[in-house]
């Protein structure tokens, strides 16, 4: 019941949002922060129920499961289901939720009812594909979280708003289709052997393929999932995506729907398709290394600040295909760690660039420089995020990180010597975001006024959460073995087999 | 006592996160008190538990404590935990102690600086940094503080971040040891994946149990860890930033070259010495890089004008002789010449300080000169400071620490005579480049007049450098050679932590001889500055006249070329390739493909393949040409979603064929 509630409340909060606001101007944005406060307060409430389950080593099951039928004549179902990895990824979005409403106070001022009806409504889609254990129901959310966002991009974007929205619909629907046409083969393929039409994740788990046939739908799956997560060379729809929307709008993206796709390759692509993931092991690496270093080097040559924090999005997100089909207890649990480190230090970023634009009304960093003297706090809490980004120890996209590397270690030492080559790749880029932003003399005569007590408290309070995780990780990383321990054990040992 | 060791490094660290959240509010005395309040308390704990530590002797000669557990995934669970043993405890101390001189000294030399509180917040920040890194008792945790310092050098060598050229040899510094800290974090990969643990102790047990003498995984872990080492300790190849972090206000100076950061990759090597001895071709290598190191860094100080990079180049010369000690296993003796050169370089810096800030930020020895009178502290201070760094004998402490390094790199059975040549020729450098410096500055005539209204440096300044001039002298008394005394206190003291170096020439004449030739190094070095610097200052002048010599004296200043090496085989390539490719290839391969695949069927079309006869196909050819045309429209949107259809018609094929 707790699960519907936790998609429930997000699409009853949007509508009433919409609504409210023809009524009353200006309580749209209040009813959204209720919204995302009660979704959140539910969330850290059922984390902290099952902690204490999900810390013993032994813990395998599910937390919750709520089935319903609801086209029973193609066998699906309204099937919702929460291990720890959903669980964490859940409280993830309630929290980045917040913040984006938050960071949109101020900066929406037109159409604010429909817009948090969008953003609300993009959240409960996602909230619904990490819940979703019903392939055609995950489909279904898979839909809802995009078109909110494409409005979100279309309408309250930037300069180039309508190339961007558009060049993200087509990459995402293009390959979102791409995937139903998977999901279908796949249930006919289960069809054809059991004579079992069924859209469950659990009946179709063990499904028996041809070798061939689990190659060519694990594509299916693996491409939708490599859009939006993203994995070079199809990452190009996201530079563009997550410069021209506005600032919650990116948050969303970068923190929310790129773990979507990290999330996919994670509960489906791995255990529905172990023998053919396991043969493609090495080449999705291959794919995820390429991704940390071109997107790490990319961001360096950017100008723009959204722009180039994009960038390390690919970086950072190529660490974590990495992990997924390293596939080991450190790399998952690295990965996992990544998603939500990645989820708060980039959201702050773009945050940061959101307080920037708003003031500045640029994102040129060749237009900044010398900000430090103008904004301190903001100033500091930049250095803090980029420091972030670069991997610094005792901060969470550290302790992802270096799961990640000693985990691919074990699967491939070369992946693993080429991946670590971004991490002085991350220093020179975070570096040169600090010094063409905030060092430097402020030779264009900036005047701004410093962080807000709204905005000080969303930064503090991501900062606060960064550290947490650099130091106490191990809330988050309980979380991760379930994942591991999902698919049955001998798919396990029989995808490390291959990957030997 | 020893239960507060958790203190040393948490008082520091609560210190910077009380000066970054309030440091705006706070006054300049308060700031004060909090940042160098820290640190003194950290440094007064460090001495109790030395105290106790003497005295109780804990069982197995080590302390540990645990906080909790950081990471904990399948086996693997580093813990935040410390470990105290006699190397950590003489680490901690030099590291605290020196840190709180500096720190004291700060609190006068910076008070007209506008970012007074931020300067504390990274100081402690860098000291706390430094504290964790020694007491570490896992080499993550370890990585933890080794990471911290690193970026603790990168916001303090950028403190005074309005010039963009601070800026740039900030980052130099942060990007050139992250290189050697990414091979560390591999080795710290490899490490776990073959032996199953991370804490320095099992894993150095396990180390020697499970890897033989010279087998190829021991080599490969022992090479990434000296990769990590160093970078952080500015040897070659990875030595260039160093001389370029004088960017940095000089206490930031002092503490990054006496207390903290380049002494870290001495401590690693000793800290994981097990690991080293089986590791032989990689412990030649620590040799080798410490020798030509030594000589390198000589040469180049020789050629600096610049009173700071002197001492930059000094001290990469020094943690050579600290390389080339931990090459031959003279682990005891690489700790002590630490701990001195901390003492010495710490006042070199702090005096030199002084002389700049009273000519105005002058920091060329040429426009200096005859300052013995105008700055007696400075001047006595900084003869204390160059008498250790040249090892006058007796009266030293750099003549005892320099002077077992030597013996025992010509005793040890991994040490050779090429070696010792090489630390020689380095200590008649030593004692030429740095008197070259005294002569210059304090002896000779006044090139610069010190402006009247400087204030003779109060007591927070004078008495840091009372009590490191103290120590630079006395320092050394406790580890004395056999014709002196035959102290033995600080390898007794750290024996159980780092084993005695295998001695295999033992002969008291041969080291009575070579001793006398260390002195006579060091005296005849200083007479030759002398002479050549003060007495006759026209020779080199003349010297110089030669093309030949004026290029070879520029090479060496410029650092050998490296910085001119790796300009223009990596940063500008990388720069070029950025800047080539900052609208990403891949993006505009979507759109470039598909346009020519459209504009090739188009030119079939031109050509005319098809007869005129047929003109019902011709007709068609002409509407397919105008379709094909219209999908040509330049919008990335349409070929995106063609390239979408036709990857679905494929898999569909692929599926149901």
């Amino acid at each position: 019941m707790i699960l519907t509630a936790l998609i429930f409340i997000l699409v009853a909060g949007g509508l009433l949002s919409w609504m409210a606001d023809r009524w009353h101007p200006g309580a749209a944005k209040w009813l959204a922060l209720a919204t995302v406060g009660v979704e959140l307060v539910l969330a850290i409430w059922l984390w902290l129920q099952s902690a204490s389950a999900m810390a013993l080593p032994a813990h395998v099951g599910w937390l919750g499961e709520i089935r319903a039928e609801w086209i029973p004549r193609f066998g699906v179902s309204f099937h919702l289901a929460m291990d720890g990895i959903s669980l964490i990824l859940v409280v993830l979005t309630a929290f980045l939720g917040m913040v984006s409403v938050a960071c949109s106070w101020t900066e929406i001022q037109e159409r604010a009812g429909f817009f948090y009806f969008n953003l609300l409504w993009t959240l409960a889609g996602a909230v619904g594909v990490f819940l979703a254990l019903d392939l055609f129901l995950f489909f279904f959310f898979w839909e809802l979280m995009l078109v909110p966002m494409y409005f979100m991009i279309a309408i309250w974007g930037h300069e180039k708003r309508l190339y961007a929205s558009i060049k993200f619909f087509i990459f995402v629907e293009g390959s979102g289709l791409l995937m139903l046409v998977a999901i279908l083969a796949l249930v006919f393929v289960h069809y054809r052997s059991t004579g079992v039409l069924t859209f469950d994740y659990f009946e179709l788990l063990n499904t028996a393929m041809s070798p061939s046939t689990e190659l060519w739908i694990m594509l299916g799956f693996f491409i939708a999932f490599a859009v939006k997560t993203p994995i070079v060379p199809f990452h190009s729809w996201l530079p563009d995506a997550h410069t021209e929307a506005p600032t919650a709008g990116s948050v969303i993206l970068a923190g929310v729907l790129l773990k979507t796709g990290a999330y996919g390759l994670l509960r489906f692509v791995v255990p529905l398709f172990p023998e053919a993931a396991g043969y493609f092991a090495p080449v999705a690496m291959a794919l995820g290394a390429a991704g940390v270093l071109y997107g790490a080097f990319l961001a360096f040559a950017q100008t723009d600040f959204k722009r180039l924090v994009a960038y390390t999005s690919v970086s950072h997100l190529g660490f974590v295909v990495l992990g997924i089909f390293a596939w080991n207890p450190w790399s998952l649990g690295g990965a996992v760690m990544q998603m939500i480190a990645h989820g708060i230090s980039t959201g702050a970023l773009f945050v940061i660039a959101g307080i920037l634009q708003e003031r500045t009304h640029t994102r040129d960093m060749r237009r900044f420089e010398g900000l430090w003297s103008v904004m301190p706090r903001l100033a500091a809490m930049g250095l803090f995020f980029a420091i972030a980004a670069l991997g610094l120890p005792g901060m969470g996209n550290f302790v992802g990180e270096f799961l990640i590397l000693m985990g691919l270690y074990r699967a491939s030492s070369v992946l693993a010597s080429v991946a670590a080559v971004a991490f002085v790749a991350s220093v020179v880029y975070a570096l040169a975001l600090v010094q063409k932003t905030f060092h430097g003399e402020n030779t264009h005569g900036w005047q701004l006024h410093d962080l807000s007590g709204r905005e000080m408290a969303t930064l503090y309070s991501m900062a606060a959460i960064t550290l947490w995780l650099g130091l106490y990780p191990q809330p988050v990383l309980d979380a991760a073995p379930n994942t591991a321990n999902s698919p049955p054990a001998i798919v396990v040992s029989q995808h490390q087999a291959n990957m030997e | 006592m020893l239960p507060l060791l958790w203190l040393i490094p948490t008082l520091p660290l609560a210190g910077f996160l009380m000066l970054a959240l309030g440091g705006s509010h706070l006054s300049r005395r308060s700031v004060a008190v909090i940042g160098t309040g820290s640190v003194a308390l950290s440094a007064l704990i460090a001495i109790l538990i030395a105290i106790d530590f003497i005295a109780a002797r804990p069982p197995g000669l080590a302390f540990q404590q645990e906080a909790w557990v950081w990471i904990a995934t399948a086996d693997f669970s580093p813990k935040i935990g410390f470990y105290l043993d006699a190397l950590s405890l003489v680490m901690v101390l030099v590291v605290t102690v020196v840190s709180f001189l500096i720190h004291l000294y700060s609190t006068e030399f910076m008070i007209n600086d506008e970012g007074y509180a931020r300067f504390f917040a990274y100081m402690n920040l860098f000291v706390g940094s430094m504290c964790i890194l020694v007491l570490a008792d896992n080499l993550l945790f370890l990585y933890l503080g080794w990471e911290g310092v690193g970026l603790c050098s990168y916001l303090l060598i950028g403190f005074w971040y309005r010039d963009p050229d601070n800026g740039r040899a900030a980052r130099k510094a942060f990007i050139v040891t992250r290189i050697g800290d990414t091979a560390m974090a591999l080795g710290l990969s490899l490490l776990f994946t073959h032996l199953g643990t991370l804490d320095i102790q099992p894993l150095m047990q396990r180390v020697t149990q499970q890897w033989p003498e010279g087998s190829e995984l021991a080599i490969l872990a022992a090479a990434l860890l000296l990769a990590g080492a160093v970078g952080k300790s500015a040897q070659l190849p990875l030595q260039t930033w160093l001389p370029d972090a004088m960017a940095g206000p000089t206490p930031v100076s002092a503490l990054i070259h006496a207390a903290t950061m380049v002494t870290a990759g001495v401590y690693l090597i000793a800290r994981t010495h097990a690991l080293f001895s089986l590791a032989p071709p990689v412990q030649l290598a620590v040799a080798v890089i410490g020798a030509l190191t030594l000589l390198l860094a000589g040469f180049s100080a020789l050629a600096q004008k610049d009173i700071k990079r002197v001492l930059a180049y000094s001290t990469i010369s020094q943690i050579g002789y600290m390389f080339l000690a931990l090459g031959v296993g003279a682990w005891s003796a690489a700790i002590f010449h630490l701990m001195t050169h901390a003492f010495f370089k710490a006042l070199l810096f702090l005096s030199a300080g002084v002389v700049i800030r009273s000519l105005h930020e002058e920091h060329n020895i040429f426009r200096m000169g005859g300052l013995r009178k105008k700055l007696p502290v400075a001047f006595w201070t900084f003869l204390i400071g160059s008498a250790s760094l040249a090892a006058l004998p007796l009266v030293t402490a750099g003549f005892y620490s320099k002077d077992l390094i030597l013996w025992q790199v010509w005793s040890s059975a991994q040490g050779n005579s090429w070696l010792w040549v090489a630390g020689w020729a380095g200590a008649i450098l030593t004692g030429f480049y740095i008197f070259r410096v005294v002569f210059l500055v304090f002896f000779g005539e006044a090139r610069t007049a010190v402006p009247l209204e400087t204030k003779r440096p109060g007591l927070r300044i004078t008495i840091p450098l009372v009590v490191l001039a103290t120590l630079s002298l006395t320092g050394g008394w406790i580890e004395t050679p056999p014709f002196l005394g035959n102290l033995t206190l600080f390898s007794d003291f750290v024996q159980h932590a780092l084993p005695p170096a295998q001695v295999i020439h033992d002969g008291k004449n041969d080291q009575t001889i070579l001793e006398l030739l260390a002195i006579a190094a060091s005296l005849g070095s200083i007479a030759l500055a002398y002479l050549l610097f003060l007495r006759y200052p026209y020779f080199i002048h003349s010297l110089m006249l030669i093309p030949v010599l004026a290029r070879i004296r520029k090479f060496w200043g410029s650092g050998w070329g490296f910085d001119w090496l790796y300009d223009n085989l990596i940063i500008r390539p990388y720069l070029w390739l950025a800047y080539a490719d900052r609208h990403d290839v891949i993006d505009n391969i979507y759109s470039m493909a598909i346009s020519c695949t459209l504009r090739w069927l188009q030119k079939i079309d031109r050509h005319d393949v098809i007869d005129n006869i047929y003109s019902g196909l011709a007709e068609l050819c002409l509407f397919l040409y105008r379709a094909l045309s219209a999908t040509q429209s330049g919008q990335v949107r349409r070929y995106a979603a063609a390239i979408a259809a036709g990857s679905i018609g494929i898999i569909f094929m692929g599926v149901f064929a």
